[in-house]
């Protein structure tokens, strides 16, 4: 189906009914109930789970097949915000066009800062990305204020022309359809949501996701993982191993520049921070927490680190004071000091914790811990050395 | 006329003359060996052929484009390929995509941006990496991942690796160092055959004498940067200047 084999029209029917079911498998808990704060299917949160999936997906593109580790693509992700904010001013709240802009400025960002920092590879090449990044986040911050309206980030006033906007609606919408407008479902005690703004990530997002899956497969794919594991060799195998390494960042590029252009379509505002090496640093932690060079790897890494930003940040001391009530008080006090630390601001200690964990024991990311539990529960060890990491082209 | 010239070819590095006023002429269709002591400069010969390096003065030809300033991609696309001393191959895809990677780059050339195309469609590209495993006797090892091969299934691969691009020279660096005989016995016959089958021309760098003189038609020996003698193989083993560079004069 669509040019996929079998198996992998599987994985990708699997994704799609994962994401249209998501209001209900993000809220499995009552929502009046003690557990309801694990609940992740609110709007915001799930619009950030696909956003931050597409600019996973692109960053694998990139980082899983070819080994070149950027730490700059957060700089895509911002220009790709601005120029989606931008179209909002001038033109009119409709989505189409602000997403449009922020693909092709993502890309030409991408070609220009691809162009120089490919010259070199391996750490060098991160440097150079890395460079480039604070350097965009700097002058968006100071130089590019009339562009980027420095630290108030930019945003859409009242008196900006929005030339096309006639008596179309003040929020963003996507030809009439308000990205904000959410459909509330009660079953029981169970609530679940239904936003619009979501469903519309998340459609792109399927299309990144199926086009990521095409890539592996053709045989431009083949020649960016043979760059991965073996450049000399494919340099004497008659391949240019430059232009294979630039398409890959601007494909990457693009993909971030996608995100970036959602995030201001959920929400029209730009800022500096977008930029920073923070957030170039979290698409590489959720790549390799998920399992680079694999498909659906970024996606879960994308969740779980969102999931936990979101989640674990929201329990503060009377929540953990909730939970550990029955106990007795010196006991109670002692273990909410103890837990404190790996929550609510704390959340970060948690995320290195957890990220040190997989990375020694799950080398491969949360897919090698999933590839592992299936050996192991259809007990076909000849498999593995196939299908480890990659499934080979040639099946 | 040779298919590859090298004339007066001089490369230095700092004051280390590696190469002085090197002539060679590879003639089209046979298996020229290129041997000489360590250090002669044998292997920054072959550099010298693949774009590595550049020479200092001098001139190398191959079938009419020079190959001088040109970069290792597009060397090759003119028809020159290259087996390393430790093979050099793709060590995390399997062997099938091993050979159908060299068979890319032959249809298509130096880039391709077929990012929608898709690798099992390629029918000719598959047939063509398939019948290579076959001629290679590696077809049952056609799944397996590269780098959990033996040295000298790995050596084979790369072989087919380069002969699947139907190279017009192939220049193999020491193809049976580190080996053990009997594969360095299986090396010559495959070296032989291809020989035999394609008529590709060979330039082979070598120690062994045992394959130097099993398989070369012609052979240049190599000491302190020049060419002392270029002659057939019985004219060589002999020769009086041969024996005085591997073994150094008599006081």
């Amino acid at each position: 189906m669509l040019g996929l084999n079998k198996k992998d029209t599987g994985l990708f029917i699997f994704v799609i009914c994962v994401t249209a079911l998501a209001p209900f498998i993000m809220n499995p808990f009552p929502a009046d109930s003690a557990m309801a704060q694990f609940n992740a299917g609110y709007p915001d949160l799930m619009q950030r789970f696909v956003i931050f999936g597409i600019f996973a997906i692109g960053f694998n593109i990139l980082f899983g097949l070819t080994g070149y580790l950027s730490f700059g693509h957060a700089a895509f992700l911002g220009a790709g915000s601005y120029a989606a904010v931008w179209m909002f001013k001038l033109l009119s709240y409709n989505i189409v066009p602000a997403i449009i802009l922020s693909v092709i400025v993502a890309g030409l960002f991408s070609v220009i800062i691809g162009f120089i920092s490919l010259r070199r590879s391996g750490i060098y090449f991160s440097i150079l990305t890395l460079a480039f990044a604070q350097m965009s986040f700097a002058m968006a911050y100071s130089v590019l204020t009339p562009l980027t309206n420095g630290e108030t980030g930019l945003q859409v006033y009242n008196d900006d022309p929005q030339w096309l906007k006639g008596d179309g609606p003040d929020a963003t919408h996507f030809f009439g359809l308000e990205m904000r407008s959410t459909f509330e479902l009660d079953l029981g005690a169970w609530s679940f949501s239904f936003n619009v703004g979501y469903y519309f990530c998340a459609v792109l997002m399927l299309v990144a996701f199926y086009l990521s899956m095409r890539i592996f497969r053709s045989p431009f794919g083949l020649m960016l993982r043979a760059i991965k594991t073996n450049q000399t060799r494919l340099n004497y195998t008659g391949l240019n191993s430059r232009p294979y390494t630039l398409a890959a960042f601007v494909i990457s590029g693009m993909y971030a520049g996608l995100a970036g252009g959602l995030m201001a379509s959920m929400d029209p505002l730009a800022g500096a921070e977008r930029m920073q090496w923070t957030a170039s640093g979290e698409v590489v932690l959720m790549t390799i927490l998920g399992g680079a060079g694999t498909l659906l790897g970024p996606l879960l890494g994308a969740g779980f680190i969102k999931y936990f930003e979101n989640i674990f940040s929201k329990i503060n001391e009377s929540v953990l004071h909730g939970w550990f009530g029955f106990l007795p008080d010196g006991i109670e006090n002692g273990l909410i000091w103890v837990a404190e630390h790996f929550v609510g601001s704390g959340w970060h200690l948690t995320l290195g914790l957890l990220f040190m964990l997989i990375v020694i024991f799950l080398p491969g990311g949360l897919m090698e811990g999933a590839t592992r539990i299936r050996d192991r529960f259809s007990g076909d060890k000849n498999k593995k050395d196939t299908e480890g990491k990659y499934a080979p082209a040639g099946e | 006329m040779g298919i590859l010239e090298v004339q007066n070819v001089n490369k230095s590095f700092g004051g280390l003359k590696a190469l002085q006023n090197v002539n060679l002429n590879v003639e089209e269709g046979t298996i020229h060996a290129i041997i000489g002591p360590n250090g002669a400069g044998k292997s920054t010969l072959l550099n010298c052929f693949v774009g590595k390096l550049l020479p200092d003065t001098g001139a190398v030809t191959f079938d009419g484009h020079s190959l001088l300033g040109k970069k290792p991609h597009e060397i090759n696309q003119i028809g020159v390929s290259r087996v390393f001393q430790t093979p050099e191959i793709f060590a995390d895809l399997s062997v099938f995509e091993n050979v159908m990677i060299p068979c890319f780059a032959k249809r298509d050339g130096a880039f391709e941006l077929n990012a929608l195309a898709r690798v099992q469609g390629q029918s000719d590209i598959r047939d063509k990496a398939e019948q290579m495993l076959i001629d290679v006797n590696m077809i049952d090892k056609r799944d397996m991942i590269a780098s959990s091969m033996s040295r000298g299934d790995k050596r084979r691969l790369e072989m087919a690796m380069c002969l699947a691009q139907d190279p017009k020279l192939l220049l193999l660096d020491e193809p049976t160092a580190g080996m053990a005989r009997a594969d360095t016995n299986n090396t010559i016959e495959l070296l032989a055959q291809i020989q035999d089958k394609r008529h590709i021309t060979m330039a082979v760098i070598e120690h062994d004498m045992h394959v130097v003189f099993s398989l070369a038609q012609k052979i240049s020996v190599l000491a302190q940067g020049t060419v002392i003698v270029e002659d057939l193989p019985e004219n060589i083993k002999g020769h009086p200047k041969v024996q005085e560079a591997y073994l150094g004069t008599a006081h």
